[in-house]
């Protein structure tokens, strides 16, 4: 899969019409993603918390998708790994580190849930579970109540590429075709299903390939290009608002972490690999395409890490001391009161 | 003596018969086990055959007439025997033997007459099974659940039986009128019966100071503050015989064991109407007391005496029954008690007990006394500790009589009449072992009581 | 008052509700033009067109997933399993995502949406047209289920789910779809979700069930009554979850026996749960030991007549078992 290191370093910005400050804000979205992950990381290994899954190397396709939607008036159905997807929509550090601590307060659930099962009614997010691929129909769901209402909503749903393989996937997107549903399903493919890689988890060489199956389009797009990514999805969502229905879209990128804190990935890939990887980094891309335009210099780069670095140490402190949730709270109800908004 | 012929239960769920035809008529000789009567259920025919020999001497069910399991049918005896009139009531339980199929008969309670009677059920055991409700709805109420009549499978006492009961406005089992003797008094502690009269008893007992007289208030003790009770001379006897016996003499040890009376309930139910007709109150205590003196026969090392020379082994039974009196407590002895019968005990344990209230009793009415009984339980008390009444080797503790549920052989649940016993003996004489061998018969006869 | 049958008093409530609210959908295999293999949703497609009567994919986990979707964002689908028989490829959906949504999400999300099945045997449906599947749903929490035994029920609880904003699966006693008859008010009327009714009121014992077992026991009380003088209560229980306990509880503390008849296979059946809470909170009151008559420990009602017809409860073996508890 590797492509040459001139190709890798370069950020596609054709028909790219995004003002200055929205490239670094989206930067500094990229920068602050990967700095909490980071962080998290750390307080993992420090066994301060009891799980982490990743998005480290997915911020490219992220944040470019989040942009090219309408953030507050379209619907997303993200999975586990957007964090930088769920940050850029308007989630903050601290509600994510509420979740890795399991703290009183955590927005999504209470913690109820483990953390990085992004929802917020507030924001579109749709709720999310852990049994993989249950999204996409459900956002075909969504999507098919936005068609019936005329309200001109797109509906994004996020998944891994291991879990197309899930029925839940054809059902949804089956529903997408034949009602020419108002949907983009964006599968973000880095390779790995925790170890299974592509060539065992499907017979086609991507997964946009089955577009056609479905009669919907597709498309491919490099997920680590954060500026591409955001045009293929722009693409997209304009196609789907306009009443052309759904596409798939497969951003393709990698996961230079092991798939979550439990996960040993010697034992499934090369170190040579992942280096490799690393040298496409959509952050170091990025900076290098901004750096090039004379957009962020040395001091501004500075700026935004100490300004991420502040915001993450805030995060990190303020729910370390916050209160668990009190026992009872596993009480709480299992059905919404009839008055209920 | 006359033998009553009794319509017997056909089967486990019939509960009543029909006199078909009568083979024999009023005045006929009889043998033994010859068919008198044909009965009829829905189910079954059968001959009913005499129990004994003699003379049919009436019938009181005529033919065609259906009556409940139970009732007397006719009665055979001598030529020249009276007889009632009328049916009698239907009796549950002979002293004599009874025949196999009568023994086995459940008898259904007859229409209301008092007393009510207790009546015998088809179960194994001897007593009914009780469900939830129905031991919950029995508890509540009061009621003896064998009282009730049973329509549920296998005659069980069902909730709509007891509602049935409730209803028809059938007296709940209360406590008996207690006779004097089963009275709680004002005193507690009991009094050494030598005590009670300045006469010195012929006993082994070292002679006790003559009495002081403590009429005059005492000063109090210097630095203490409140009224101060005089002692009276019975009080002063009995503290000194109390640190005498458990403190300076006998070494005491209790033990603790509980009995099921519904046999002894049973048959003081079937008698007391009996007794009463010849002038005896059938109490609780009759039953003790025959089932003690009888236990002493058998292990005569509890019927003794501590000597520095060795036991002494007593040769008569004489049993004391400590009587509660306002001022304390008296023991009257029961002489020679394993030589009366249930009646013979019940007289004269009413009649010392009587007298004792009256200051009545002879000297050597209190004196003499191998064992002792005290039933502590009159007031409520479950167990008790007694001391020894000196110089005796054991003093038996008798609580109060309750109902519990209690859980039988084959797991069911029933509601009993359960006492607990306590045998304060002392340690010189008896080790754990005896004493408790003791007790068990004590218990396994007030159990197995017939 | 009009006499109507079962499935049109289910008819006629989606009809209204549709009427009454535009984000009722209805959707499932079939349910469009042909109206719904029983004619559940006859005549809705021709009333409010394909954008609300919609045919779906062959497909019952996104039948049930596209309607979640379709709740969170705010629509009313009434989305309808052809058999309860096949709703086990939407267990997933139906169990860890429906049942879960307003708890996982403290309460920021919620899902109102109605999920309708028919069910239970005596049709000549086999193992696979005849299922009972109330108990694998009942077990989690998050899940309201409501089972009727009438058309003014029926009709009446359905609206009444459709305006639940939980998820609410209805379970259709099929077999009772024309043949249980009744009267409807013809106005606006629902029947809540939630309690049970005491269908017969008696002494004697109480016999507990729901659907077409129901409407069998209604038979068979009034023919021990009639022949053997035994009074029994019945006790609809309508909603399965959440169970009244309240009127569960309160007739067997009057009559102290308890009968609970259900076609599903006996095992950890949901009348099981009911013999639990009984003896559990009303040990004191029990005269007798809690019976169940049900359907044997096998998968499915077989299809030749001689075999379903020893699978199922019919009123002559509720009535032997009537009279047996009745003697105890």
């Amino acid at each position: 899969m590797a492509t040459d290191l001139q190709t890798a370093h370069q950020i596609d910005d054709t028909g790219i019409e995004l003002d200055e400050r929205t490239l670094l804000e989206m930067y500094w979205q990229m920068v602050r993603a990967r700095r909490l992950d980071e962080r998290v990381w750390v307080l993992h290994r420090q066994g301060k918390i009891a799980f982490h899954i990743s998005g480290i190397g997915h911020e490219g396709i992220q944040v470019g998708a989040a942009y090219a939607m309408r953030r507050g008036h379209d619907y997303a159905s993200l999975y586990y790994r957007d964090l930088a997807f769920s940050l850029s929509m308007g989630s903050t550090p601290l509600d994510f580190m509420l979740a890795v601590f399991g703290k009183a307060g955590e927005p999504t659930s209470g913690s109820r849930q483990m953390p990085s099962h992004w929802s917020s009614r507030e924001l579109g997010m749709l709720t999310s579970s852990s049994p993989v691929g249950t999204q996409v129909p459900q956002a075909a769901g969504a999507a098919l109540a936005c068609k019936m209402r005329g309200d001109d909503r797109v509906v994004l749903v996020t998944l891994g590429e291991g879990s197309t393989s899930e029925g839940d996937f054809y059902e949804g997107l089956n529903w997408a075709g034949v009602h020419r549903l108002p949907m983009v399903c964006l599968v973000q493919n880095n390779i790995y299903a925790i170890s299974v890689p592509m060539h065992l988890q499907m017979a086609v060489p991507n997964v946009a390939d089955r577009a056609p199956m479905f009669g919907i389009a597709g498309a491919i797009v490099d997920g680590n290009d954060v500026l591409a990514s955001y045009r293929v999805m722009q693409e997209a969502i304009a196609r789907a608002r306009g009443g052309e229905g759904a596409t798939l879209v497969e951003a393709k990128t990698y996961r230079p972490v092991p798939h979550s804190s439990d996960d040993d990935d010697r034992t499934y890939r090369t170190r040579d690999e992942v280096e490799e990887w690393k040298l496409r980094d959509p952050i170091l891309r990025f900076q290098g395409y901004l750096r090039e335009r004379g957009l962020l210099d040395e001091e501004t780069a500075q700026e935004i890490e100490q300004r991420v670095r502040e915001e993450v140490d805030h995060a990190h402190a303020t729910a370390e001391a916050a209160p668990y949730p009190p026992p009872e709270d596993t009480m709480f109800s299992v059905f919404a009161p009839d008055d209920i908004a | 003596m006359a033998t009553n012929v009794i319509m017997p239960q056909m089967g486990e769920s019939v509960v009543e018969g029909t006199v078909g035809r009568w083979l024999k008529q009023e005045g006929d000789p009889v043998n033994e086990y010859e068919p008198l009567l044909e009965v009829e259920t829905d189910k079954v025919t059968s001959e009913v055959t005499a129990s004994a020999g003699g003379t049919l001497l009436k019938i009181y069910i005529g033919e065609g007439e259906t009556v409940p399991a139970g009732t007397v049918l006719a009665v055979i005896g001598q030529p020249d025997e009276q007889v009632a009139d009328a049916a009698p009531p239907a009796a549950a339980e002979h002293h004599a033997p009874v025949s196999e199929s009568m023994a086995e008969q459940v008898a259904e309670q007859m229409p209301q007459a008092e007393p009510v009677r207790a009546e015998e059920r088809t179960v194994r055991d001897g007593m009914p099974h009780v469900t939830p409700v129905v031991a919950r709805m029995a508890a509540e109420h009061n009621i003896d659940v064998r009282q009730v009549r049973g329509t549920g499978r296998g005659g069980r006492v069902t909730k709509k039986d007891i509602l049935a009961y409730l209803e028809s406005g059938a007296p709940q089992t209360a406590e008996a009128d207690l006779p004097p003797w089963e009275q709680p008094g004002s005193g507690d502690l009991f009094k050494p019966t030598d005590d009670l009269y300045k006469k010195p008893a012929a006993s082994a007992e070292p002679a006790l100071p003559a009495p002081a007289d403590h009429t005059h208030k005492a000063p109090p003790a210097p630095g203490k503050s409140g009224e101060l009770v005089p002692l009276s001379t019975m009080r002063r006897r009995i503290a000194e015989h109390m640190v005498r016996s458990k403190l300076q003499t006998a070494p005491h040890v209790t033990t603790v064991f509980e009995a099921d009376l519904h046999r002894v309930v049973q048959h003081r139910t079937a008698h007391k109407a009996d007794f009463a007709a010849r002038g005896v109150n059938l109490t609780f205590t009759a039953y003790f007391a025959a089932a003690t003196a009888e236990a002493l026969r058998r292990h005569p090392m509890v019927n003794s005496e501590w000597t520095d020379e060795g036991i002494l082994l007593k040769p008569e039974i004489n049993l004391g029954i400590a009587t509660a009196l306002d001022e304390g407590l008296i023991v009257p002895v029961v002489k020679r008690a394993d030589e009366l019968s249930l009646i013979g005990l019940a007289r004269q344990i009413n009649d010392l007990a009587g007298r004792a209230r009256q200051n009545a009793l002879q000297p050597d009415e209190v004196q003499g006394g191998t064992f002792t009984i005290t039933n502590h339980g009159v007031a409520g008390s479950l167990f008790a500790t007694p001391i020894i009444n000196q110089p005796q080797t054991g003093i038996l503790g008798v609580g109060a009589i309750q109902k519990r549920v209690v859980v039988l052989d084959d797991d069911a649940i029933a509601v009993r009449p359960m006492v607990y016993l306590t045998l304060t003996f002392d340690h010189r004489v008896l080790d754990g072992a005896s004493a408790d061998w003791f007790m068990a018969e004590v218990v396994k006869l007030l159990e197995g009581w017939e | 008052m009009a006499e109507i049958t079962l499935i049109e008093a289910l008819r006629q409530a989606m009809d209204e509700e549709m009427e009454r609210d535009d984000r009722v959908f209805i959707t499932g295999e079939d349910v469009g033009q042909r109206g719904g293999v029983f004619r559940a949703t006859q005549g809705l497609f021709e009333k409010y067109g394909a954008e609300r009567v919609i045919d779906s994919p062959l497909a019952e986990l996104s039948i049930v997933a596209v309607g979640i979707g379709a709740a969170l964002v705010g629509m009313r689908p009434i989305c309808e399993i052809q058999f309860a028989d096949y709703i086990f490829p939407a267990f997933n959906q139906i169990v860890n995502e429906a049942a879960m949504v307003y708890y996982r999400t403290g309460g920021d999300w919620h899902v109102p949406m109605v999920i309708r099945a028919p069910y239970g045997g005596g049709i000549g449906g086999g193992l696979y047209h005849s299922q009972s599947v109330e108990t694998f749903f009942a077990h989690q929490p998050g899940l309201k289920i409501v089972i009727p035994s009438n058309p003014y029920d029926a009709k009446g609880i359905l609206k009444s789910a459709v305006r639940d904003p939980n998820p609410v699966m209805i379970f259709e006693p099929k077999k009772g779809y024309r043949l249980i008859k009744g009267d409807v008010p013809p106005d606006d009327y629902t029947v809540p979700i939630g309690p049970a009714a005491v269908t017969r009121e008696g002494t004697d014992l109480t016999i507990y069930a729901y659907g077409m077992m129901h409407y069998y026991v209604l038979q068979a009380a009034e023919a021990v009554a009639r022949q053997d003088g035994i009074s029994c209560e019945v006790v609809d229980v309508r909603t399965l979850v959440p169970l009244d306990r309240e009127t569960v509880l309160a007739s067997f503390k009057k009559t102290g026996k308890a009968l609970i008849v259900y076609e599903a296979s006996r095992f950890l059946g949901y009348g099981a749960e009911i013999a639990a809470l009984l003896s559990d909170e009303a040990f004191e009151y029990m005269d007798g030991p809690i019976r169940r008559l049900t359907g044997p420990d096998r998968p499915g009602v077989p299809f030749a007549h001689t075999m379903q017809d020893f699978y199922m409860p019919n009123p002559d073996t509720i009535a032997d078992a009537i009279r047996e508890l009745a003697a105890y």
